[in-house]
């Protein structure tokens, strides 16, 4: 069971408090967009085996959606950051390529 | 005949006598003993036949590994099936059964099976009854059912009387096993600081040490681990417990735990079992090694037994599994069974070791008690039909040519040790194979991780590859994280094992058709070849083709000898075949424990709304909808369901009902930008609205389908009160967030449900007004308060808001008050409306008079794939809005479809109730050869208004077939014709509500 630390309130929250949201970063597509667009907005997802941003909730915490850096296979969790953002911060970035590296 | 020795005995209290009894027999025991150890002291060494030939089974084990003493426990409501006699505490009373037989232990039909075990091979049941299709029914599945299955599961009426509960803890440490090893990983861990929880399974400390001797810190290991109890039973940062078993290891530290409270003493106050939900920093898993079987003609005879185990019970329960024991080995561990059945008085006619070159220092000791050893021999086969009478002797090397015979009670068998990595490799942890030893063994290097990329579980001792006691003793220490100070003890001496993996080498088939792999799963060395030779190259296939390893057994036993079988047969490296996948629980735990406090009234909390008393008080039918109780109707003494429904629409339509609606769902909606957020939430406009006007409005999900309906009411320029559904109310506030924190976070709105703030009741019907009128204060006249307007004032001196809305198609107003003046509102409603025959009524009443009226309701005309359109909400899309949600996905091509079902309403020619979910037969079959069906009902209620039955469907084309006649299948007769109408079946013109 994970812990993701949730970074409004500050709680290292047990997966139990939280609610899981998918991939994030995903832009949106409405009216006037290609089916394409509208697909691959709507149903096709990532599913990496590694480090993979998904937006989580902390629904019985403090209420606010957040973003988690984490990597499927080792369970490492390499940050966490605010929903209101369309990319992930450059900490999180430097952290990716530094792993990589 | 007694199998007790007149002494010894570490765990038993010779002066209590425990009385219990095996298949309606009576026999005693000893406080201290196991199911086990009680029955094999009564000579009872036929404890129940195999699953799939019905072959007469008998104890293997002394511990979790045991795969064949799996007995009925207990009587009526405490009845259970498969409880492991080699774990179970023997306590006064116990009652208990062997399983898998028909119709007697002694004596079993099934064992046919044996007869018949060349034709019962690898994938039998896959090969078997494939064809023909018919013999399924009559013949095969009957066969199966009657041979199949461990156990019979306790009776349909029982309830388990029983307590059970979960327990949190968090902790720096945990150390599963109380062996040496564990004691060891504790004492060092606490000496850091840490707060350290120590688990054993068993209800004793010290694991293996104490019974296989040695000393530590120039102490029997006994009094070391006697001494190191009590040191660390004196600190602050340590809890230690017996009977916890470590069940589980998951993500960053969690693990689960089951501990068995009152097992051994049923029927007390305490719970049965408590299940431990633990969250470490550093999980230390020593966990120990299990003994493997050796795969020789017979080893599946009651009386063959793994060799650690015969001394476990002469040892700590001063049990001889035999009289003449011979001890089969491929290693120096076995050499002290001989010794310790040797020094309790019994004979051990000889020790075939299969290994040419013999032992080391083990041996020795032996040889100067005048044990007779064979090197480079093996067991042939195995004499005996119900028990073991004696051994054929084969050289190891060959092909099983008999030697000779030795005649014995039992079978002292060893092929060696396997670390349990189970708890390691739950979360992950990878493991490496020790060609020495001939096991695989934890990987440090990649263990598994918590959220920081670093180690979160460490193996230590026996479970960590270190099978000497100072070499685990030193490996536990370390793991537990202290420096200096680990206990010391003399190094292993013993010489190398030998991977034995058929016994002998060249087994010829016959012999190797006898040979068990799996005694619980009744798999073979020749199945596992035959699934090589099928092509099951891959582990995990030859797993579940063979069924090796399944069940409880989980790998314990029969894991690396059946993958050594399937490497061989590959001809490939067992590193390279590589394991199964280890998953929790370690052993199998109570269902009951999972579900703890969760059960009964506890199963999940139940939302009162402020009038649930008087409800209570009142006759109320109780509905659950989501966590509410809501009254489905009212029923008076002597009333049925069905006729207090029609009272209540009767008497609502004619004079006065109330309705408590304070569950639905009630959200402020509040900024500058909120009108801007309420069109994107709604698929019409809801900025355009007023303040003190009330719209109702369709709320879709991205993918375009109606999720939820209600009205909307603005309060002022900035604030939005929206209802949801009743089962709506939370999902649809979290909805709303979504969208604003992750989408449209720069948009100044914010949310607050409001829900349980309100209570909220609907006065219907056409003396609403007259009754709110005698309560005083509020105008609700025509024209103070126009339909789909609402307003704040009081009434009858309670603060109140009267929304003037409809869902059944009277004059009705809605009034919310605050949640604790709700009951005051409902009684004064109560009173004043009695001159009119007041009746409250409940959420059947609702639902016959919204569908009379022809209101959908979600849930009942929305399933996660309708879209307004099909409902021919039309009117309530907005075509000026650019955009809302779900509005790019409804113009999909799909969803414009002139094939999609749409609503409409249904009336049966007979005047007849529909059957709910029938469906409207089409012409011919579909793709799947299937009738056609063109459409499907959604709501079905016999209408008291009308006094005939009426319907809601989907229906292909539906609105262009008005007055059109469809057939609904009805299950176990005939179909029922319906004429195709508007769903609008009552007072069209909205003349009761608008006046």
């Amino acid at each position: 069971m994970l812990i993701l630390s949730c970074p409004y309130c500050g709680v290292a929250a047990d997966e139990t408090e939280l609610h899981p949201g998918g991939e994030g970063h995903l832009v949106r597509h409405g009216p006037g967009s290609s089916d394409d667009e509208f697909e691959s907005y709507l149903f096709l997802r990532r599913n990496p085996r590694g480090v993979h941003v998904e937006r989580w909730r902390h629904v019985h915490g403090c209420g606010k959606w957040f973003h988690a850096a984490r990597d499927t296979m080792t369970m490492e969790v390499i940050g966490t950051y605010p929903a209101q953002v369309s990319e992930p911060p450059s900490e999180i970035l430097n952290a990716l390529g530094a792993r990589s590296a | 005949m007694s199998h007790r020795l007149a002494t010894g005995g570490r765990l038993i209290d010779r002066s209590t006598s425990v009385r219990f009894t095996f298949n309606g027999t009576y026999l005693r025991g000893h406080a201290g003993d196991t199911l086990a150890s009680a029955l094999l002291a009564n000579g009872r060494t036929l404890v129940g036949r195999s699953f799939k030939y019905h072959r007469p089974r008998g104890i293997v084990a002394s511990g979790a590994e045991e795969p064949n003493a799996l007995l009925g426990l207990g009587k009526g409501d405490r009845f259970e099936p498969n409880q492991r006699a080699t774990t179970t505490e023997l306590f006064e009373d116990a009652s208990t059964t062997s399983q898998n037989h028909w119709p007697s232990l002694d004596f079993d039909v099934g064992a046919v099976n044996t007869a018949l075990s060349r034709f019962l091979p690898a994938g039998f049941y896959y090969k078997m009854f494939m064809h023909p299709r018919p013999l399924w029914k009559h013949v095969y599945e009957p066969f199966i059912r009657k041979s199949a299955g461990l156990g019979e599961a306790p009776a349909a009426e029982a309830r388990d009387p029983d307590s059970y509960e979960h327990f949190h803890i968090h902790t720096d440490v945990l150390v599963i096993g109380g062996g040496v090893a564990g004691l060891a990983a504790a004492k060092s861990a606490a000496a850091t600081g840490a707060q350290v929880l120590l688990i054993e399974q068993t209800p004793h400390w010290g694991g293996r040490a104490v019974v296989d001797g040695g000393e530590i810190d120039g102490v029997p290991a006994e009094t070391w681990v006697n001494a190191t109890l009590q040191t660390l039973e004196g600190m602050d940062n340590v809890r230690i417990r017996t009977r916890v078993m470590g069940s589980g290891v998951y993500d960053h530290g969690y693990a689960l735990a089951y501990e068995r409270i009152a097992d051994h003493a049923p029927g007390g106050e305490a719970p049965r079992h408590r299940l431990w939900r633990i969250r470490a920093q550093k999980i230390v898993t020593a966990t120990g090694a299990i003994e493997r079987p050796l795969s020789f003609a017979g080893n599946d005879l009651p009386g063959v037994m793994l060799a650690a185990a015969v001394r476990d019970y002469v040892v700590n329960y001063a049990v001889a599994p035999g009289k003449r024991t011979v001890v089969v080995t491929n290693n120096d561990d076995a050499y002290r069974t001989a010794l310790a059945l040797h020094d309790a008085g019994l004979e051990v006619p000889a020790i075939l070791d299969a290994r040419a070159e013999g032992g080391g220092t083990l041996a020795e000791a032996a040889r100067s008690r005048g044990i007779r050893i064979l090197t480079g021999r093996g067991i042939a086969k195995v004499k005996g039909r119900k028990h073991v009478t004696g051994v054929a002797i084969c050289a190891q090397a060959g092909e099983g040519t008999v030697l000779d015979t030795i005649p014995c009670d039992a079978v002292a068998m060893s092929g060696g040790w396997s670390p349990v990595v189970h708890l390691w490799s739950h979360a992950g942890g990878k493991l490496t194979w020790n060609a020495e030893e001939a096991f695989f063994q934890p990987d440090p290097k990649r263990a598994p991780n918590t959220h920081d990329a670093s180690p979160v579980v460490f193996a230590a001792g026996a479970a960590n590859g270190q099978l000497g006691l100072a070499e685990a003793l030193s490996d536990a220490w370390s793991a537990g994280g202290a420096g200096e100070g680990a206990p010391t003890a003399a190094p292993r001496d013993e010489a190398p094992m030998r991977p034995v993996w058929v016994m002998p080498e060249n087994a010829k088939p016959a012999l190797r058709r006898k040979a068990w792999l799996d005694f619980q799963n009744d798999v073979k060395v020749s199945d596992v070849m035959l699934a090589a030779q099928e092509g099951y190259e891959s582990v995990e296939h030859t797993k579940r083709y063979t069924t090796l390893g399944m069940a409880t057994d989980q790998g314990k036993l029969s894991n690396i000898n059946g993958l050594a079988i399937l490497s061989q047969s590959l001809g490939e490296d067992i590193p390279a075949v590589g394991t199964t996948t280890f998953r929790p629980p370690y052993t199998p735990i109570s269902l009951a424990a999972i579900a703890g406090e969760a059960r009964g009234a506890l199963f999940q909390p139940i939302r009162k709304t402020p009038l649930h008393d008087w409800h209570e008080a009142n006759g109320a039918q109780w509905e659950p909808v989501g966590h509410w109780r809501r009254p489905y109707c009212f029923t008076r003494p002597g009333e049925s369901k069905h006729d207090a429904v029609i009272r209540e629409i009767d008497q609502t339509r004619s004079s006065l009902g109330l309705l408590d609606a304070s569950t639905l769902g009630k959200i402020l909606v509040k900024g500058p930008d909120a009108g801007r957020f309420m069109d994107m939430l709604y698929t019409n406009m809801m900025s355009s609205l007023k303040p003190g006007f009330c719209r109702y409005g369709l709320m879709c999900s991205e993918n375009g389908f109606l999720m939820d309906d209600g009205v909307v009411a603005r309060i002022d320029d900035q604030t939005f009160l929206v209802h949801t559904t009743t089962g709506g109310a939370d999902s649809i506030h979290a909805h709303m967030e979504d969208w604003l924190q992750t989408e449209w976070w720069d948009w100044q709105v914010w949310t607050a449900n409001v829900t349980e703030q309100y209570a909220q009741i609907a006065v219907v019907g056409p003396n609403s007004r007259k009754v709110l009128e005698k309560l005083g204060g509020i105008d609700v006249s025509k024209e103070a308060l126009p339909f789909m307007r609402w307003t704040d004032g009081t009434l009858a001196d309670i603060p109140a808001r009267v929304f003037r809305i409809s869902f059944s198609g009277e004059l009705s107003y809605e009034i919310a008050v605050p949640a604790n003046r709700g009951r005051a509102l409902w009684d004064k409603l109560l009173e004043a409306g009695e001159e009119f025959g007041v009746t409250p009524y409940g959420t059947e009443a609702l639902h016959v008079m919204r569908a009379e009226k022809g209101f959908i309701m979600i849930g009942d005309e929305t399933d996660g794939t309708v879209i307004p359109q099909d409902l021919g909400l039309d009117w309530a899309i907005s075509k000026k809005k650019e955009d809302y949600i779900g509005k790019r996905a409804q113009a999909r091509s799909f969803m414009a479809s002139p094939d999609r079902w749409k609503l409409v309403g249904l009336e049966t020619l007979d005047g007849s109730v529909l059957p709910e979910g029938s469906y409207a037969i089409g012409e011919g079959r579909n793709a799947n050869g299937q009738r056609a069906t063109e459409g499907r009902v959604t709501s079905t209620y016999y209408s008291p208004t009308l006094k005939r039955g009426i319907a809601f469907g989907l229906v292909h084309n539906g609105p262009d077939r008005m007055g059109q006649e469809v057939a609904f299948n009805r299950i176990g007769g005939e179909p029922v014709r319906a004429r195709i109408v508007s769903t609008m079946f009552f007072d069209p013109e909205g003349e009761k509500q608008n006046v």
